[in-house]
């Protein structure tokens, strides 16, 4: 188990104790993590560990760069936080399978770069943005 | 239930030297998820979390049982060469209660995340909520203390919060779930304070008032049937108007509960943003 490979570490949620993450998204991303051949971790549902703060989220969320696919990367970063165990903003970056397709999913998460995306302060986006 | 630090069984799906692959990798993985573990699968040039001090299951097809050393924490292997995902399952799971890892599935995670890009610390929520969900840290930082309290599927709290700070990620809608925070968003969020200032500035007692109006129509019905009906009616339209689970405002306590629960979550608020002496 490397600490210091050149890739970032994937981590997937399976969203298990709620069904607002479309099934068949997760399934195909879940089954195209397990044909890759590459490591990954996954856990049953990142809220039920939060709320725990289940000391796990600090390993997940250490050790540098990080794809997660999951929800929302603000309701991620937040899940983290309550943990106790705070998402680095440089080096994260969140999948979310609430609104991508699973190929969109997939393509970002074996992605070589890594696309930042947890936001690092208060933001919020025009109702009719400027074409 | 009460919640505690309890770390989830991480599984180990080992496919490395010495391992065979996994026939039903995806079989096997699913039912473990789905009884709630965290499973590492190891393999090709991706890192994955450092050993820690989690109670730890190394799975694989061994030919030969390896041996792992330098962490502190409980570790077993096991040889599942002859199992199928189901056996695989129910191994890891009898593993899970011998090493006292955390059991996960009797409660659904329902409980606000709070955004603290956008907190102000107005403690709204505080004096909000009735069911002790929230509280102060050290250092009068609001923050959620008591996840398991909180109603499932209930997200009234978010609606009074004036920043859209209150997220509860298994919800339907945004903001709410975490989307992006709209301009659009904020001026309900807004307005939805406003109202319930003008109201009183108590919610509760908004909702009792409207509850108790309705019982005294509804004691004055000689048909039961149709007073049942009007009863439901109402509560449907309290349920909408907040989002609020009819279940919920069902359960509410009595008035005089209300009130003192209230006051009690009131004097928290405003012992948290007095001055520190």
């Amino acid at each position: 188990m490397s600490e210091t490979a050149p890739h970032p570490r994937l981590l997937y949620c399976h969203c298990q104790y709620a069904q607002v993450v479309p099934k068949e998204v997760k399934a195909a991303v879940l089954e195209q993590l397990c044909q890759s051949g590459t490591a990954f971790e996954a856990v049953a549902d990142l809220c039920e560990m939060a709320a725990r703060r289940d000391p796990a989220l600090k390993r997940l969320a250490g050790t540098g760069a990080v794809k997660i696919a999951a929800c929302f990367p603000r309701a991620v970063k937040g899940l983290f936080h309550q943990a106790d165990a705070d998402l680095d903003p440089q080096s994260t970056e969140v999948l979310n399978m609430r609104t991508l397709a699973a190929g969109e999913v997939c393509a970002r998460l074996f992605a070589t770069d890594l696309a930042a995306n947890v936001p690092t302060k208060a933001s919020t986006k025009p109702e009719n943005p400027a074409p | 239930m009460a919640l505690r630090d309890s770390s989830a069984l991480r599984v180990i799906v080992y496919e490395g030297p010495g391992s065979d692959p996994l026939p039903e990798r995806l079989a096997t993985i699913t039912a473990l998820l789905e009884r709630g573990h965290a499973v590492t699968r190891t393999g090709g040039d991706r890192p994955v979390a450092p050993a820690d001090a989690a109670p730890t299951l190394v799975l694989g097809r061994f030919a030969q049982a390896p041996e792992f050393s330098g962490t502190t924490a409980e570790w077993r292997v096991r040889d599942i060469t002859t199992l199928n995902s189901a056996q695989i399952a129910d191994v890891v799971e009898s593993t899970r209660a011998e090493l006292g890892a955390a059991r996960h599935g009797e409660w659904k995670p329902w409980f606000p995340v709070i955004d603290y890009d956008r907190c102000t610390n107005c403690m709204q929520c505080l004096s909000f909520c009735l069911f002790g969900v929230y509280g102060v840290d050290g250092e009068r930082q609001i923050q959620v203390q008591n996840q398991d309290n909180c109603k499932t599927n209930c997200p009234a709290c978010s609606r009074v919060c004036p920043e859209a700070a209150i997220m509860f990620p298994k919800y339907k809608a945004g903001p709410i779930n975490g989307d992006i925070v709209s301009d659009a968003d904020l001026q309900k969020e807004k307005m939805k304070v406003d109202i319930s200032a003008l109201l009183g500035g108590d919610v509760y007692s908004m909702l009792r008032l409207r509850s108790d109006k309705a019982r005294s129509r509804f004691s004055k019905e000689r048909d039961s049937d149709k007073a049942l009906t009007e009863r439901q009616k109402c509560l449907v339209k309290l349920a909408e108007s907040g989002d609020i689970p009819p279940e919920v405002l069902m359960s509410l306590p009595s008035p005089e509960e209300i009130a003192r629960r209230a006051e009690e979550a009131a004097a928290k608020a405003r012992a948290a943003l007095e001055p520190l002496g």
